[in-house]
């Protein structure tokens, strides 16, 4: 078990968005996030990455073990393409970028300044960054902004070879890719309730009882 | 955290990075003091070690805000949040990244600009000492206001508001070294206990640092 | 079983404070009429300083009460650090407004003070300037809560901002006195050394410092609530959105 979730409630600022959260990921296996926007993902996503406290419940994973891709790239546009890798590379405690490079066909763009890429090669070096950083539970979010279809497969084979080397994913997008193995959750079925006295991480000031 | 500064530096090298400009802050106030209090050379001599120190330490101020900003808003933050790196490891980086882009070129400006402003010769080795040691604890006292406010649009004139009384007492000991050693009075106790402020400053701030990081990203 | 956290609950806090303003609204007001115009009127003027001397019953309650309040938000801040109180946090919010006034007040009367003694408005003795730096902190602290839009983020950044804050607070206290001897006399009142105000002067002062205790103590409670009602709106606002 890489990385179990137990009835986690999670929220923005004060406000609860999804409660009673579980789920376990083995080695090797992949779970989509679905829902309409506003839903939680991003927030899920956040709090298993260990940004966002939850409201209550249990992440349980080992530690330093979340890579997570957000909607921002974290891409430096003074730096070329390889000294970005270059600098994830030391920073996750490794030396291999050449494999990264590859699986994002990289290597053509290794000496452009990041800020000449296009919005979507700037997508390719951010998820390359995973790769690099080599850790076993990837948590991405909308993964394949700004990718066209040819390197939503490249993002695809690197998604299944890392499942298959023993790692697991939790991602939230709206496009199928392909990975067989990969369960769906509906964050939908878990939209907290209205809230209400008593709750755990509930706002204290709200409730119906008056003041 | 070596890697972290070295890039800090590279991006401050590179176009757009900013690098001198604090430099170039610190020469315009210094060259616009004259211009506020008369060109008599004893007065401006009398004010150099002062106006110096306070040069130096709005110079300081102004960059500041880049310290954590830029990672915020791109996304780098959060990522280095989530690597191995310690919250409190990364502040502490960057203080060291920030003086080395900032604190220090001012150190070695600062007797340059001495001359221009009639400064004492006795003062040049002390005002130099004393930037060099005090201003590393601007850097780590700049470092926890900078990260209070990385979550606010706008947060640079919050920023200059609750940095500027937590440097008081480096302002004070540091622009005292210099000018008990223009006077020919003994500089080293003020130059001791700025030696000790910035000591503890580096010691302490990257942990108030961090959590306020910690706070700011979730 | 009762204890003191019980407080830290909204509802009890509001049930018993409304209960006890009153009481600390009226008993200021006594204390502050009383002592002002016994110490005004009734007391009589110093051989050295003459009438300005009665501007201590306004100076010394208002300095101390300048150095309590921060006192007392570095301690409302640990609480909702270590326990998550939010009513504390709120408190502490609620306290540094009223402590920068104090500190306004110590500031002006204390230039009011000066100006015939030592015949200059403002000095930069060590006394005088500290209060100024503390004013300078009570402002950033109060910029900090207006900044952040994330009540729970803001007490949290604001608690770090007041604990860094006392250190420097005391760190400069100290480097002042470094920089500038001074022409401020010494404390009016101080626990360790003989009484240095006569008993005339003493009993009227103690009158006006309970009187300083009391109306902060009413105004922290005013707007506290105030600041739990505006808390309470903003919840329910939420809750209307979600339903």
């Amino acid at each position: 078990m890489v990385l179990a979730v137990m009835d986690l409630s999670v929220g923005r600022g004060l406000v609860e968005v999804l409660r009673g959260v579980s789920f376990r990921l083995a080695p090797g296996a992949a779970l989509v996030l679905r829902g309409p926007n506003g839903a939680g993902k991003t927030t899920l996503l956040r709090t298993l990455a260990g940004l966002t406290p939850p409201f209550a419940g249990r992440v349980e994973a080992e530690p330093d073990s979340v890579a997570y891709a957000g909607h921002a790239d974290g891409i430096k546009a003074q730096l070329t393409v390889a000294e970005n890798l270059d600098f994830w590379a030391a920073v996750f405690g490794r030396d291999e970028v050449g494999a990264a490079m590859d699986a994002f066909d990289l290597r053509g763009l290794a000496d452009r300044r990041a800020g000449e890429l296009s919005a979507g090669q700037k997508r390719r070096l951010s998820l390359a960054r995973l790769l690099v950083a080599g850790r076993p539970v990837w948590c991405l979010d909308e993964p394949t902004v700004s990718l066209d279809a040819e390197n939503v497969a490249r993002f695809a084979a690197a998604v299944t070879a890392h499942l298959a080397a023993g790692g697991a994913a939790v991602m939230a997008t709206h496009i199928e890719l392909g990975i067989g193995s990969a369960e769906t959750l509906d964050v939908a079925r878990f939209a907290a309730p209205p809230p209400s006295a008593g709750d755990p991480g509930a706002d204290p000031f709200g409730g119906d009882a008056p003041l | 955290m070596i890697a972290l500064i070295l890039r800090d530096l590279r991006l401050a090298f590179r176009a757009g990075g900013g690098f001198g400009l604090a430099l170039a802050f610190f020469l315009i106030v210094v060259v616009l003091v004259p211009f506020g209090v008369g060109p008599e050379t004893g007065r401006l001599s009398g004010i150099a070690p002062g106006i110096l120190w306070l040069g130096a330490l709005l110079a300081c101020l102004l960059s500041l805000d880049r310290v954590f900003q830029l990672d915020w808003e791109d996304g780098s933050l959060e990522l280095l949040a989530t690597s191995a790196l310690p919250l409190e490891t990364l502040a502490f980086a960057k203080a060291i990244a920030h003086w080395l882009t900032t604190g220090l070129p001012l150190v070695v400006a600062a007797p340059l600009l001495g001359v221009m402003l009639n400064l004492p010769g006795p003062a040049y080795p002390w005002l130099a000492a004393s930037l060099a040691v005090g201003t590393p604890g601007l850097s780590a006292i700049g470092t926890f206001g900078a990260a209070l406010t990385v979550g606010i649009k706008r947060g640079g004139l919050l920023l200059s508001l609750l940095v500027l009384p937590l440097y008081v007492p480096s302002l004070i000991f540091g622009a005292m070294t210099a000018t008990r050693a223009a006077e020919a009075l003994d500089p080293l106790p003020p130059l001791a206990l700025l030696a000790g402020l910035s000591l503890a400053a580096a010691a302490a701030m990257p942990f108030a640092a961090a959590g306020a990081l910690r706070v700011n990203l979730r | 079983m009762s204890s003191l956290w019980e407080y830290a609950n909204p509802r009890k806090f509001m049930a018993t404070s409304g209960a006890l303003l009153p009481w600390v609204s009226g008993l200021a007001v006594l204390c502050l009429v009383g002592g002002l115009f016994w110490g005004f009127f009734l007391t009589p003027d110093d051989f050295r300083q003459g009438s300005t001397v009665k501007i201590i019953y306004l100076h010394v309650p208002a300095a101390i009460m300048a150095i309590n309040v921060w006192l007392m938000m570095l301690v409302a801040s640990l609480i909702w650090l270590i326990r998550r109180h939010h009513v504390s946090a709120l408190a502490a919010k609620a306290a540094a407004p009223v402590g920068a006034v104090f500190t306004a007040i110590a500031l002006f009367t204390g230039a009011v003070w000066g100006q015939p003694m030592w015949g200059t408005w403002w000095e930069w003795d060590p006394r005088l300037t500290s209060f100024l730096i503390l004013f300078l902190f009570y402002l950033g602290y109060i910029a900090m809560w207006e900044a952040v839009e994330n009540p729970d983020a803001a007490a949290d950044l604001t608690t770090v901002l007041c604990l860094v804050g006392s250190v420097f607070a005391v760190i400069s206290r100290y480097a002042l006195l470094f920089w500038n001897q001074g022409l401020h006399q010494g404390a009016s009142l101080s626990m360790d050394a003989e009484q240095n105000v006569a008993d005339v002067f003493w009993y009227p002062l103690v009158t006006c410092i309970a009187g300083f205790f009391l109306l902060f103590l009413a105004l922290v409670l005013y707007r506290t609530r105030t600041e739990i009602r505006a808390r309470r709106l903003r919840a329910l606002l939420a809750q209307e959105r979600t339903a």
